[in-house]
């Protein structure tokens, strides 16, 4: 005995790795039984922080008129973006449905031929059909206004950033923080300068939808061959000639990539915008999902969803065209997470004719056929009425309520059964355990989890978050959000890495599942709440069904693409080895894709957390519920505004710390001690 | 050597590239005679281009030859400041380019230097004559003129046919000769090529490489070469210019380089090289013995050993060696096939 103590005692006691974690945990447990209870920070609707920003917007409003910085300069800008909007609305009106349709008909022939624009008819066609003529001609007004102010802001800046790696990492943590902040958050700064209605709608929608305009600007910019620069210096080119004839030539095809994600943003953006009595599709998604109404918002989801899938494709082939030929270096480099909506698209305009024909100019026979389309849709102005005829609608909502209340006492028990286990095993416990432990308990094991996993600085940025949540007395909705998030992160990840593992390991299960992840990455984020509605009615576990399915195809995207990215001499090397699949997957392949499923679930929390919040308009409470309570009590929207402010501070928390694990711990790193 | 800046094309003086953010202070330090790796670890910055002299004379085929990280290229940038130089003086015509103003320099950019790149750099989105008419297109000049002018210089790379091509229609070699098309087409007198053909498969290159000297021959330009092949360079070179670690450590002929290299790293270069193919009988040429006839065929210094073979063997005699009207010396059978043996014989330096 003594001699295997002699022998096996080293100068220094060796402790195993999990003893340190498990410490912790036993340590934070052993905190909370004793303080559970105490330095809690319950809400208090009636706090002062809030009373103060409602009464700073009631010192707003009523200095709108001679305030000099509304007066000379805010007010201005929204007179200006107001006529833009005005601008698109009359025209559009003008045109009437004949003319609209004939017009779209008319560029996306030009855009992608014939199949394009019988898409784009029948597309525009189907506002009508679906009864929302007008509806859909004002959230196109929106859209074309937010777009057109989008591009002529974020392409300067984007070939700025492009052209000059200082501005670029001036740029890029600005907008890292727009990326993750919530379409809610938006709103109530915006409400409080620019008041509300179309112009501020459209503002919102530009600030939403800019962040792609830039980023994809620069990179389509800097992905240009240097060497084509170099031979146009060399001749003598003035660096206007350089970035004329050059760059932006050069560039053009990811910059309509840039053009296209815009739209796509913008287009989830006008119908949350309505919550600051933005016109448009949103009024009756808004109020579908207040009243819990699927057949109100049925339609309108719809028409968004066809308005995306027509302009998407529009603009995907107008993409297509120049990249066909391949003089486009890194063509993935666009395509990031979330934004790969197009890609089954690119594969389907390469198959139609005119592609296939490098540096093809347009036929004559496509700008005849576009111009007698155009012609025809004008001509019929005059003779049809402007307004779609009220008898060539349909009208489904009964129906689809009917239909709705079919599903829900049919599947009622499967679906109670899931949400109530869902309910009872996650949530609940949860909840009640980070809503009832002390607020510095909860705020010194993030810093802990947060340090361990990212390192200091991120751990400090997210105190200084929970710090700020807790100051602005946010803090018990906060976590009740916080617990919203963690268990649809959860489900979101496991379904993910499965689907993503399957699709990596059969190509014909991938080949199934592809269109299905393309076509759900065009969808504008909102309409997952359709079916989740329609599922669970109101209730906190809506919000997480529609933010698992919202966050997860880019999730098994991200997996399978990492997955599928090691290289294949490493596979090679390890199956010749004798490694079953099994091994091959889990000691080659997983470890191989960490940084992309690092990645995977920082995109995955945050657009869950983006969802979650717009779930708060179909009962899922806190933070979310806060916000639009502000826009429809006056007397609430200080609440709404900082519940906005907190949403925010905690996205950039649960950024920092999962981006933070992205981009520390690499295989090599973690080798040096 | 000529002194005056008039008498050469281009004239480099003392030239300097150090990158890095403390370039300048590099540059007034001793530090800069530091081996390139030692600078890098002391100071972090990279001396590219180290005190680099040397001339370029009209219509001269100059080349610039060295490995990888040479600092070639570097130079080859330097000379119309598509990099920045440190410090040096670099005349163009006389000219002085470092102190040209941006729109000096760019006028000097478009009508007097002109260059082809190794991966071509060509416009993928424009067709071959737009690609050509590039730099005449940046002058101003107006589409039908420049149009005409392309199509000239199109037909003159031979590439008659090819003018409504994209770039990515063409094989490499060709794309290669859109790039020569469009540096000719500005007219410039001065033609840089960076490394032109090292991206070309070998039977491409060796056909590009007679169009330059077809070219040479026919338009006449100064021309200064990058390459990392030392076969290119003997192959076009009237003089060469041996890079390392930034500085050139030999320049002259071919004949100079090969007869007498001027240190190991040289000689460890040319040791492949075939000296019978590169030194003229003027290396291996010897006085006549006491009582040697001399009566034998006759052939000028300047021609090449292994063109002397088969004149020595049909002839029992030494061969006359003669320079002018003067007899520089003979060579006999023994002579030369102690030469080929490639026995190290001591070759008559600096002749």
């Amino acid at each position: 005995m003594s001699s295997t103590t002699a022998v096996s005692a080293p100068p220094r006691v060796k402790v195993p790795r999990w003893v340190a974690p498990v410490g912790a945990v036993v340590l934070f447990a052993a905190a909370y039984l004793a303080f559970r209870g105490t330095g809690t920070l319950p809400h208090d609707k009636e706090a002062p922080q809030f009373l103060a920003v409602t009464e700073l917007r009631e010192w707003i409003d009523d200095h709108r008129n001679d305030n000099p910085l509304f007066l000379y300069f805010l007010n201005y800008i929204r007179l200006f973006v107001g006529g833009l909007y005005d601008l698109f609305q009359t025209t559009l009106y003008a045109l009437g449905w004949p003319g609209l349709t004939g017009v779209m008909g008319a560029l996306a022939w030009l855009a992608g031929g014939w199949r394009i624009a019988l898409l784009a008819v029948s597309g525009v066609s189907a506002f009508g059909f679906l009864g929302l003529w007008q509806s859909s001609v004002d959230t196109l007004a929106l859209v074309a206004a937010a777009v057109l102010l989008s591009l002529a802001i974020g392409i300067p800046i984007g070939v700025w950033a492009g052209l000059s790696a200082r501005a670029r990492r001036a740029i890029t943590p600005v907008l890292d923080v727009m990326q993750i902040m919530p379409t809610f958050a938006y709103l109530a700064p915006l409400a409080l300068f620019f008041h509300i209605g179309a112009p501020a709608g459209a503002i919102a929608t530009m600030i939403y939808s800019i962040p792609p305009a830039i980023r994809i600007t620069a990179l389509a910019i800097s992905e240009v061959s240097p060497t084509a620069v170099e031979a146009s210096a060399s001749l003598g080119a003035t660096r206007r000639q350089t970035l004329f004839k050059v760059y932006l030539p050069l560039a053009r095809s990811t910059m309509a990539l840039a053009v296209n994600q815009t739209i796509m943003m913008a287009l989830s953006m006008v119908v949350i915008a309505n919550l600051i009595s933005a016109p448009g599709l949103g009024g009756d998604i808004i109020r579908g999902l207040s009243r819990a109404q699927v057949g109100i918002m049925l339609p309108a989801g719809v028409a968004i969803v066809v308005m995306a899938v027509v302009l998407d494709r529009m603009m995907m082939s107008v993409a297509q065209r120049g990249s066909a030929v391949g003089w486009r270096s890194g063509g993935s480099g666009a395509t990031r997470a979330g934004e790969g909506g197009g890609a089954g698209a690119t594969e389907r305009a390469s198959r139609s004719a005119a592609m296939n024909r490098p540096h093809a100019k347009l036929s004559r026979i496509d700008l005849v056929a576009a111009g007698v389309l155009a012609a025809v849709g004008l001509a019929l102005i005059p003779v049809l009425p402007r307004v779609w005829p009220e008898s060539w609608t349909i009208n489904v909502v009964a129906e689809v309520n009917d239909a709705v209340r079919w599903a829900e006492t049919t599947w009622y028990p499967v679906t109670t059964f899931i949400k109530d286990l869902v309910t009872a095993s996650l949530l609940n416990p949860l909840e009640t355990l980070l809503t009832s432990a002390p607020w510095w308990l909860v705020t010194l094991a993030v810093l802990a989890v947060a340090w361990r996993v990212s390192g200091v600085r991120p751990a400090l940025i997210a105190l200084g978050c929970l710090l700020a949540i807790a100051l602005l007395g946010t803090w018990e909705h906060a976590m009740q959000t916080m617990t919203t998030v963690a268990v649809a992160v959860l489900v979101t990840l496991v379904i993910g890495l499965l689907l993503g593992v399957a699709a990596a390991r059969s190509p014909r299960y991938s080949a199934v599942q592809r269109p299905l992840l393309d076509a759900a990455q065009t969808m504008p984020a909102f309409v997952y709440l359709l079916p989740a509605l329609a599922l669970f009615e109101t209730t906190r576990f809506t919000a997480i069904f529609a933010s698992i399915i919202y966050a997860v195809p880019p999730v098994v995207r991200l997996v399978e693409d990492g997955i599928k990215a090691v290289p294949a001499t490493v596979v090679e090397a390890a199956s010749s080895a004798g490694s079953t699949r099994g091994q091959l997957l889990w000691k080659v392949q997983l470890p191989m894709a960490r940084q992309a499923i690092l990645l995977a679930a920082n995109q995955g929390i945050v657009m869950t957390l983006a969802m979650v919040v717009v779930g708060g308009l179909v009962g899922a409470g806190a933070l979310g519920y806060d916000v639009v309570l502000g826009f429809s009590q006056r007397t609430d929207f200080g609440l709404g505004f900082v519940a906005g402010i907190a949403t925010v501070l905690l996205g950039v928390m649960l950024d920092r710390i999962t981006q933070g694990a992205d981009r520390r711990s690499s295989p090599r790193k973690r080798k040096s001690p | 050597m000529g002194d005056s800046p008039d008498s050469a094309a281009i004239t480099v003086e003392g030239l300097w590239k150090i990158f890095g953010s403390r370039a300048q202070r590099v540059l007034d330090s001793e530090d800069r005679h530091l081996e390139p790796a030692t600078l890098r670890e002391k100071t972090g910055c990279t001396a590219a281009v180290r005190d680099v002299s040397f001339e370029v004379r009209p219509g001269e085929v100059f080349v610039v030859m060295g490995l990888s990280g040479s600092g070639k290229s570097t130079l080859v940038r330097c000379l119309t400041r598509l990099i920045e130089p440190s410090a040096g003086e670099i005349r163009i015509g006389g000219e002085d380019i470092g102190r040209a103003s941006p729109a000096r320099l760019r006028e000097i950019r478009r009508h007097q230097v002109s260059m082809v790149f190794q991966h071509f750099g060509l416009l993928p989105h424009r067709k071959v004559i737009d690609n050509v008419a590039y730099g005449l297109e940046i002058q101003g000049m107006p589409r039908a003129a420049r149009h005409a002018r392309a199509g000239e210089i199109l037909s003159l790379v031979g590439l008659d046919g090819y003018a409504d091509a994209y770039p990515d229609q063409l094989s490499g070699g060709m794309q290669q000769r859109v790039g020569l098309a469009r540096a000719l087409a500005v007219d410039p007198q001065v033609m840089l090529f960076d490394e032109p053909f090292s991206a070309l498969d070998p039977l491409i290159r060796r056909d590009m490489q007679a169009e330059v000297i077809r070219l040479h021959r026919e338009v006449g330009k100064t021309m200064v070469f990058i390459t990392h092949d030392l076969s290119e360079a003997l192959k076009l070179g009237e003089r060469i210019a041996i890079m390392r670690a930034g500085s050139i450590v030999q320049l002259g002929t071919a004949e100079e380089l090969v007869g007498a290299p001027a240190d190991d790293y040289v000689s460890d270069f040319i040791r492949d090289v075939p000296r019978s193919h590169v030194l003229t009988l003027r290396w291996i040429c010897r006085d006549p013995e006491p009582g040697e006839p001399l009566d034998g065929p006759e052939l000028p210094v300047t021609t090449i050993i292994k063109d002397a073979i088969g004149l020595a063997s049909a002839s029992g005699r030494p061969i006359k060696v003669v320079d002018g009207d003067q007899l520089a010396g003979v060579v006999d059978r023994v002579d030369l096939l102690t030469f080929l043996s490639g026995q190290d014989v001591p070759v008559k330096a600096g002749a």
